[in-house]
């Protein structure tokens, strides 16, 4: 009895393995820290009020913003331990095992935890100020999609110390990930958590698509709307059209497992090349729909730094709209090689080599509004100049990757490693970066000190290079992605090193991020401007950060760079709201809800992972109750009375 | 610190030069050393996509260069600023133009190309067909002409065109001996095929290209290419000393296991047709068509 107890103990909580071992203590510390901290100064209402309740765009972007970066973290980690066992053939220090689950939780988490937030966090932070607007078009949906984010990443970050990783990479095919060949809870793990999430994910398409289209203020035209604003309109488009395909993939494999059919085994009919075709459907565009984002970013940061008016706007806007079009019909790129025939492979090969079209002519349009302008190098501008090189020669490695022939030999190699890697940091973690620098004032209402950003910038920088670049020889050496180890007769020792070098140089730039942070937090510099960097849309016109309101008065809208065009004129307190045009303002409430949704999900996740299915079950009904709730809910909004307003616009000093 | 631009290009010239100098002259990096006519059809266009995209490329850099220091926001600065330069039709045109025309090159080149190497790179001379089954964690190949079987290595005669017939007996992996040209995914269930061919006599590196579980890093083979007459005495070498594969032998190559070379000098007849049906290819209209000349009963 005693024995089977904790047999059954040792396959719930992961042990042995003393590095997981040891993440098991330190989480149990940090949570005891949390719960210490928030106890002894009184906080938890605070947290509770202010955080976990809020349906404010400007809260849930931060919320984003630290997950995304906690995650960038954990994922750097992985990164850091992979690169440490392959800096020399025969390395001991993971086992295959752990390697394998290490590699795929680590490509999740980067994509799916890390990159995702990272953009929903520049979503929420910017959009609704950028067109002049209270909030998004539904602001307890976006609670939920957050919060649904965050149980979904939580559960799976909680794979490797209960249950087991998953372990068959983060493209998850099947038969691999069949049953037969995966017993394991991992898996379910993986399938769970990516399908909460994805719900989430849906649901913020829908609401920014809905906000940009329906609250612009008046006067902004489509044609005037800000170049970010267009991005996250493009890349909506793109999750509408494909995170659905995600979803019913993994829903099918789920049932698979959970249930025993045969939708993605060879066995009764089903046929795993169909997964791995859904898979990516939403694969591909799924890089787009995280370097839109980035894309928009750059267009306004370059504008702002060099000074000047974005360079062929209506290019920029076409490029945009042609990648999210184009980049919907590429994804059979990523299987090449399963023999589908050289028609298929033609037309897809150069479906991929055009979408480089338009990303080459936003390029060349970034470098011509530099271009007569005057530059200012301050830390989000670096990043975009950073970018410039690194993503021309992921573009360039992407069309050599786009030709079938040439595919051949460089498919699930380390060239292949090498290129996304190069275009996932150099594209979407630089301007995520970028980003971050540049809206932190308005975000949270003082500037980051230079000094340790411009450490992270060099370290991360040149450790890229020289963690990629021996990639990309490595494979053409003939070394095949995911293997754990390699033994010295293959002379892939030097690369290797070389390459663990750069990671450690990188990871010693993430440092510098975080020690950049803490360090201008103890030594605060308030933004009082709300305009620090002499910007040119709506959001450098309000306050930082702007009140829960955003805008007292609904600004109108006359041109493309609103705000630059009033500075201009010297109109800047045209800008600002006059008393008499004050009044009541319409918000919705606070709720707990959708945090409670997210546990519901969460324990239903859960639940269905270790196939649980009553405790599944359960969760499932407490989301129903959740929606019941909202659906009852006669008094979901509250107005500000004007005079309220008035005083916080006193206040801040704008009446 | 005051970033200048020459140290990007500085890390990336040493970033490449360490990467060339230290793997030891190009030996080693088996995409560039084709030993047939399928890599090298591969490695001319691997030179091509390089040019044109360098075309672009190294353009930009420079231009970001001389952008970044001439238009720099510093007291003094004389070059022009136009703040509402932003429209030039002629220079967008020119843009939208160039990627275009090299697209529409690589485009063409990629056609003809991924249609010839779907065929065998020799038409007039006859194939040797080998039947490869990945399976956890080894390769396993058969010699349906020959009767012979190897498991981890594969013999083949020079300047004669060799058709793979792949398939796998455990996850879905990919053949790939880089030196020979490119990969092919193995599935179960189902038969692609790949087309290779040595000119060169040599050792040639291959391995499995699709992740298949904790054994996959092992999964490593040889493919030795030799002189048709070498080649037939290796056959006659293998069929007259090495042992018979049994069913039961077979069923036991089928465990995960990872493992060194094997020669067979027979394999039970149809086992690899029968292991594509049997792992589900009885679904597939196409794989029955494809192995209905294959098989030796249907
Ligand atoms: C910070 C520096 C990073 C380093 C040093 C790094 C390193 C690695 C390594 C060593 C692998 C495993 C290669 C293999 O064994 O096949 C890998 C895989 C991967 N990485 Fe990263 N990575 C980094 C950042 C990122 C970022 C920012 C992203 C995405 C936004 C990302 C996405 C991926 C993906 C999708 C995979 C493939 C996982 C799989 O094979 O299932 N990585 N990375
Ligand atoms: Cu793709
Ligand atoms: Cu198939």
């Amino acid at each position: 009895m005693g024995d089977s107890l904790t047999n059954t103990a040792g396959h719930f909580f992961v042990t042995g393995d003393p590095m997981i071992i040891a993440s098991d203590v330190a989480i149990v510390l940090v949570s005891l820290g949390i719960v210490f901290t928030l106890t002894y100064f009184k906080k938890w209402k605070w947290l509770w009020r202010e955080w976990l309740t809020t349906v404010d765009h400007k809260k849930i972007a931060i919320m984003y913003l630290i997950s995304a970066i906690l995650m960038l973290f954990r994922g750097g980690v992985d990164a850091l331990l992979m690169r440490t066992q392959l800096a020399l053939p025969n390395m001991k220090l993971l086992s295959a095992e752990h390697y394998d689950q290490i590699f795929t939780t680590h490509g999740t988490i980067m994509i799916l935890f890390m990159a995702m937030p990272f953009i929903f966090a520049m979503f929420n932070a910017v959009v609704p100020l950028q067109i002049g607007a209270r909030d998004v078009a539904f602001p307890y949906l976006n609670a939920i999609s957050f919060w649904l984010f965050f149980f979904g990443a939580l559960l799976f970050n909680i794979s490797f110390v209960i249950g087991g990783s998953p372990d068959a990479g983060w493209t998850s095919y099947p038969p691999l990930t069949e049953l037969q060949f995966d017993p394991g809870v991992g898996e379910n793990y993986y399938l769970l958590a990516l399908s909460i999430s994805g719900i989430g994910t849906i649901a913020t398409g829908i609401n920014f698509l809905a906000t940009i289209i329906k609250m612009r203020a008046p006067g902004m035209t489509l044609m005037k709307m800000p170049l970010f604003t267009w991005a996250v309109l493009g890349t909506c488009i793109i999750i509408l059209f494909v995170f659905p395909v995600l979803s019913v993939a993994l829903a099918l494999l789920l049932i698979d497992r959970l249930f025993g059919a045969h939708f993605f085994t060879m066995m009764y009919g089903g046929n795993p090349m169909q997964f791995v075709n859904l898979f990516w459907i939403w694969g591909h565009p799924e890089v787009y729909i995280a370097v839109l984002p980035a894309f928009g970013i750059y267009s306004e940061v370059v504008s702002t730094f060099s000074q000047k008016k974005i360079f062929g706007y209506k290019s920029m806007v076409a490029s945009i709209m042609a990648i999210s079009i184009i980049g919907n019909l590429t994804w059979v790129h990523h299987f090449f090689t399963m023999g589908a025939g050289p028609a298929v492979n033609t037309f897809f090969s150069i479906t991929t080599m055009a979408v480089a079209i338009p990303t080459g002519v936003k390029v060349f349009n970034w470098l011509m509004t530099m271009y007569r302008g005057r530059i200012t190098l301050s830390l989000p501008m670096m990043w975009v100049l950073a970018f410039i090189p690194n993503f021309a020669l992921a573009g360039a490695t992407g069309v050599w990757l786009a030709e079938a022939p040439t595919d051949y030999q460089y498919h699930n190699s380390y060239f292949t490693v090498a290129h996304f890697h190069q275009a996932l940091i150099g594209g979407v973690v630089y301007g995520m970066l970028a980003g971050m620098y540049y809206w932190w004032p308005k975000m949270f209402g003082f500037k980051l000190k230079e000094k340790f950003g411009k450490w992270a910038f060099w370290f991360f920088n040149i450790g890229f290079y020289v963690c990629f670049i021996p990639q990309y020889v490595l494979g053409l050496m003939g070394m095949q992605r995911r293997m754990y180890t390699y033994t010295p007769d293959m002379h892939w020792t030097a690369l290797n090193f070389v390459s663990t070098i750069g990671a450690y140089l990188m990871g010693i730039g993430f440092l510098c991020i975080a020690a950049q942070i803490i360090h201008s937090l103890v030594h605060m510099e308030k933004d009082l401007t709300g305009d620090p960097w002499g910007g040119r849309t709506l959001e450098w016109s309000l306050p930082s950060p702007p009140p829960h309101y955003n805008f007292a008065v609904i600004p109108q809208v006359s041109d493309r760079d609103e705000w630059w065009e009033r500075k201009r004129r010297g109109e800047q307190d045209a800008l600002k709201p006059r008393p008499e045009d004050i009044r009541n303002v319409h918000m919705p409430k606070n709720s707990g809800v959708p945090f409670l949704m997210g546990v519901c999900f969460f324990i239903a996740g859960f639940g269905f992972t270790f196939g649980w299915i009553a405790v599944g079950a359960a969760g499932l009904l407490g989301v129903l109750v959740c929606l019941a709730h909202r659906s009852l809910d006669q008094h979901p909004d509250h107005d500000i009375p004007a005079d309220e307003i008035r005083r916080t616009e006193a206040a801040l000093g704008r009446l | 610190m005051r970033p200048s631009w020459w140290k990007f290009a500085f890390t990336l010239a040493a970033g490449a030069g360490i990467s060339l100098l230290t793997s030891g002259c190009g030996e080693e990096i088996r995409v560039f050393q084709p030993a047939g006519p399928v890599a090298r059809s591969e490695l001319e266009l691997i030179w091509l996509q390089m040019g044109l995209t360098a075309v672009v490329i190294i353009p930009v850099i420079l231009l970001l260069a001389w952008i970044v220091i001439r238009y720099r926001n510093k007291p003094g600065n004389r070059a022009p600023y136009q703040p509402e330069f932003a429209e030039s039709r002629t220079l967008e045109i020119v843009w939208w133009a160039i990627p275009i025309v090299i697209v529409g090159i690589l485009g063409t080149v990629t056609w003809h190309k991924t249609y010839a190497l779907a065929q065998s790179p020799n038409p007039s001379k006859e194939p040797l067909k080998i039947e490869v089954m990945s399976l956890n964690w080894k390769w396993l190949f058969f010699y349906p002409d020959q009767k012979i079987a190897t498991v981890n290595y594969a013999e083949i005669p020079t300047d004669r065109p060799v058709e793979f017939l792949l398939t796998a007996n455990a996850p879905m992996n990919a053949f790939w001996v880089p030196n020979l040209g490119g990969m092919e995914y193995t599935m179960p269930g189902m038969v692609t095929s790949l087309w290779l061919q040595a000119d060169k006599a040599g050792e040639y590196y291959g391995h499995g290209g699709n992740f298949t579980g904790p054994g996959f890093a092992q999964m490593q083979f040889r493919v030795v290419a030799k002189p048709q007459s070498d080649f037939d005495a290796w056959v006659r070498q293998v069929a007259n000393s090495a042992p018979d594969m049994t069913k039961a032998d077979y069923d036991k190559l089928t465990q995960p296991s990872v493992l060194g070379e094997l020669s067979f000098s027979s394999y039970p007849e149809g086992i690899f047709e029968q292991t594509v049906m049997d792992e589900g290819g009885m679904y597939m209209d196409h794989d029955r068509a494809m192995l209905g000349n294959m098989m030796p009963h249907s």
